[in-house]
């Protein structure tokens, strides 16, 4: 009978039938949304505590932070199976696959670590003493910085991957939680949850060049808690999630201004586009679901139910 | 723009080998005051209680200061009962003008008025009296614990919000649970809430046999109420009192429903790394003193990072400054109130299963900080050590 329905579900498909996978992290599960319907098709058991997600660049594995298993998944995204586990030293909870495809430097919370591990020898090549709790992981487009964040240190540290060595750390304000580099590698936006705000530095000289703040009418100031973040491919608009403030602010990314505030659910966390970034998925932790924003228009228009604290959320294009 | 220029400057400074370091040295006063006696030692006091916050706070401070070539240094002081604690506070402040305290108010009083404190930072991590923050205040001493009328006004507001207006009260005969029955009572006056009843609690039989018979007999004489507020902060008679009342009534204050600066049940808002980084240094739950502690410590760490000094002048300056913001895992920057040295923060209002709110609530509005609405506010405040 199951196998039926997936052939059925093969044969009313469309040409792509892209996916957006989202970490549910109370309920040790992951939600999978198919983009053309925008209705969860699938939810899969992970180990406990599922935050951090990312795809191998083939998308053929899917690594999955299993923070109170103290494991990095690896899953087969078709199947669902979990193929095994990394080392990834103790409560991972974010990280990021570099360019080599080989080398995920993983953030461990609870140790003020940085742990880079090779995903084909299943290795862990080095350790990085960081921050307390450190959390926000970027790596920038030519692979030589990775940027750890960490959120009771408030700082950025900036990491060598030839020497897998710190070479530079940079203060943020409180409790940064998400970092990545965009502009081809040119900019570092760091998010500051109890800060309030993001901070660009020019990568070229971590200097500090801008910073970012939000105002909401009806808001108070301290529930404007920035987290996750996206730009569109163009590097021109931002999407930066607000928190408890239950909004999505719009940044002109050329002018650092703020444009507009899109009310999502509650606790808004991280985010992802589907392929033609026309759409963007926020995960909304305390409400349990996924807000699905029109990019264009900048408007919510629809709400989809998950799991228990979805947190986050990563594309998969998938050829139907 | 000045944060980042030190920034870049401390991160270029880095690289070279002969850059300056800063240590930062914070001397933590511990007081020893002889125990009540309570009815049940089911819950004894931990030995290390605030100052294992403090070296958690020391421990984070050094993880940050090690990029910054900051170090920090605690020097422990522990007065036995009766001894001179104004002496032993001589005596550390004479290599350090940091000092974090846990001590009864007289002795902080007296240890704020020492000629060598002056132009010192003093943090209070335990006294939760009124009057420090009030007309005995001083202004060398900051309180990273909050008051009794803090957790009052918490707890008020739950009540408002579950409209459970009518109110009864038992208070015992020991001074901390009679300021706190004071602070109640401010609290149920400022929140419009009604007292309809009040009790000393006055038994001296052993309740851990009789409070089935007992308690129900001593609550029946209470008009209609909607719940039962304890002072019992010494935990002597109040876990007797819950489920033993005349009518079904839930219970609240220093029993059952309890708004604590910190509990081993917060666990939003990053709390869970906190909490398991002080068990894994202390082999026990943090406790409100033990976060009051950490936080004082957390606080001078901070000033000394933004600030890269370690003047005292200088870090007292940041802390009161609009750019001072501590992230203390509840949800909202901490900071420190300008007219009487009162670390802001919200209160989580618990059980011991759980965290049934956190104050200040929804619907309790502030013209300028929602957490204001909890314990003095500028406008009434008796405290005038902080001006000019």
């Amino acid at each position: 009978m199951l196998r039926l329905t997936a052939i059925l579900a093969l044969l009313t498909a469309p040409a792509t039938a892209d996916e957006i996978w989202i970490t549910n992290e109370k309920d040790d599960s992951i939600s999978v949304i198919d983009v053309a319907t925008l209705e969860v098709t699938r939810t899969i058991p992970t180990g406990e505590r599922p935050r951090g997600i990312t795809f191998s660049h083939d998308f053929s594995k899917v690594y999955i932070c299993a923070s109170d298993s103290d494991a990095v998944q690896v899953m087969d995204p078709v199947s669902g199976e979990i193929l095994h586990d990394l080392p990834s030293g103790e409560d991972p909870e974010q990280f990021v696959l570099h360019p080599d495809n080989r080398r995920l430097y993983i953030a461990n919370e609870d140790d003020a670590i940085t742990t880079v591990v090779d995903t084909d020898s299943r290795r862990v090549i080095a350790q990085i003493d960081v921050g307390i709790e450190p959390e926000g992981m970027a790596v920038s487009p030519d692979g030589k910085i990775v940027i750890t964040t960490s959120e009771t240190t408030n700082m950025a540290h900036w990491i060598d991957t030839e020497s897998e060595a710190i070479f530079a750390n940079t203060l943020v304000d409180s409790r940064p939680r998400h970092a990545e580099f965009v502009k081809d590698g040119s900019e570092l936006w760091v998010s500051s949850e109890i800060g309030g705000t993001v901070t660009v530095f020019d990568v070229a000289s971590q200097a500090e060049k801008a910073k970012i703040h939000f105002e909401i009418t009806g808001v108070h100031e301290d529930r404007i808690q920035p987290v996750g973040f996206e730009l569109t491919p163009d590097g021109k608009t931002a999407f930066v999630a607000l928190g408890p403030a239950n909004h999505v602010a719009v940044v002109n990314a050329e002018t650092w201004e703020v444009e507009e505030y899109l009310l999502v659910g509650r606790r808004v966390w991280h985010m992802a586009f589907d392929r033609e970034h026309k759409l963007l998925f926020t995960t909304n932790g305390v409400s349990g679901d996924v807000t699905v924003i029109d990019v264009e228009k900048r408007e919510p228009f629809k709400t989809i139910k998950v799991g228990r604290f979805p947190w986050g959320a990563a594309l998969r294009p998938t050829e139907g | 723009m000045r944060i980042f220029g030190l920034a870049a400057v401390l991160s270029l400074s880095l690289g070279a080998a002969a850059a300056s370091e800063t240590q930062v040295r914070i001397g933590y006063l511990s007081v020893d005051e002889p125990a009540p006696p309570v009815l049940s030692n089911l819950d004894p006091t931990p030995e290390d209680l605030g100052l294992a916050g403090a070296r958690l706070g020391i421990e984070d401070n050094a993880t940050t200061g090690r990029f910054l070539n900051q170090t920090y240094v605690m020097d422990e002081t522990r007065v036995p009962e009766g001894g001179d604690a104004v002496a032993a506070a001589r005596a550390l402040l004479a290599s350090s003008p940091f000092l974090v305290l846990d001590a009864p108010a007289d002795a902080l009083s007296a240890i704020a008025d020492l000629p060598e404190a002056q132009g010192a930072l003093l943090f209070n991590a335990t006294a939760p009296d009124s009057a420090l923050r009030d007309a005995g205040c001083r202004a060398n001493l900051l309180h990273t614990i909050p008051s009794n009328a803090m957790r009052a006004d918490a707890l008020a507001q739950f009540l408002v919000q579950r409209r459970w207006t009518e109110v009864a009260l038992i208070s015992g005969a020991h001074p901390r649970d009679l300021a706190f029955a004071e602070a109640l009572r401010g609290s149920i006056a400022k929140f419009r809430l009604k007292l309809v009843g009040e009790k000393d609690w006055v038994f001296d039989a052993d309740m851990r046999r009789n409070a089935s018979a007992e308690v129900p007999l001593f609550t029946q004489g209470f008009k209609e109420h909607d719940v039962l507020l304890l002072a019992d902060e010494i935990g002597d008679f109040g876990r007797y009192v819950v489920y033993n009342t005349w009518l079904p009534r839930p219970v609240a204050g220093s029993e059952e429903l309890v708004p604590q600066a910190w509990a081993p049940v917060v666990e939003q808002w990053g709390a869970a790394q906190l909490q398991s980084r002080f068990e894994a240094l202390a082999a026990r739950d943090m406790q409100p003193e033990d976060y009051a502690a950490w936080a004082a410590i957390r606080a001078i760490g901070e000033a000394v990072t933004r600030t890269g000094s370690a003047e005292a002048a200088t870090l007292r300056d940041y802390i009161f400054s609009d750019a001072f913001e501590l992230a203390g895992f509840k949800g909202s920057p901490l900071s420190f109130r300008a007219w009487n040295g009162q670390l802001r923060q919200p209160i989580p209002i618990v059980t011991d299963r759980a965290v049934v709110a956190t104050a200040p609530l929804e619907g309790f509005h502030h013209q300028g900080n929602e957490l204001d609405t909890l314990g003095r506010d500028a406008p009434e405040t008796a405290c005038t050590a902080f001006k000019g």
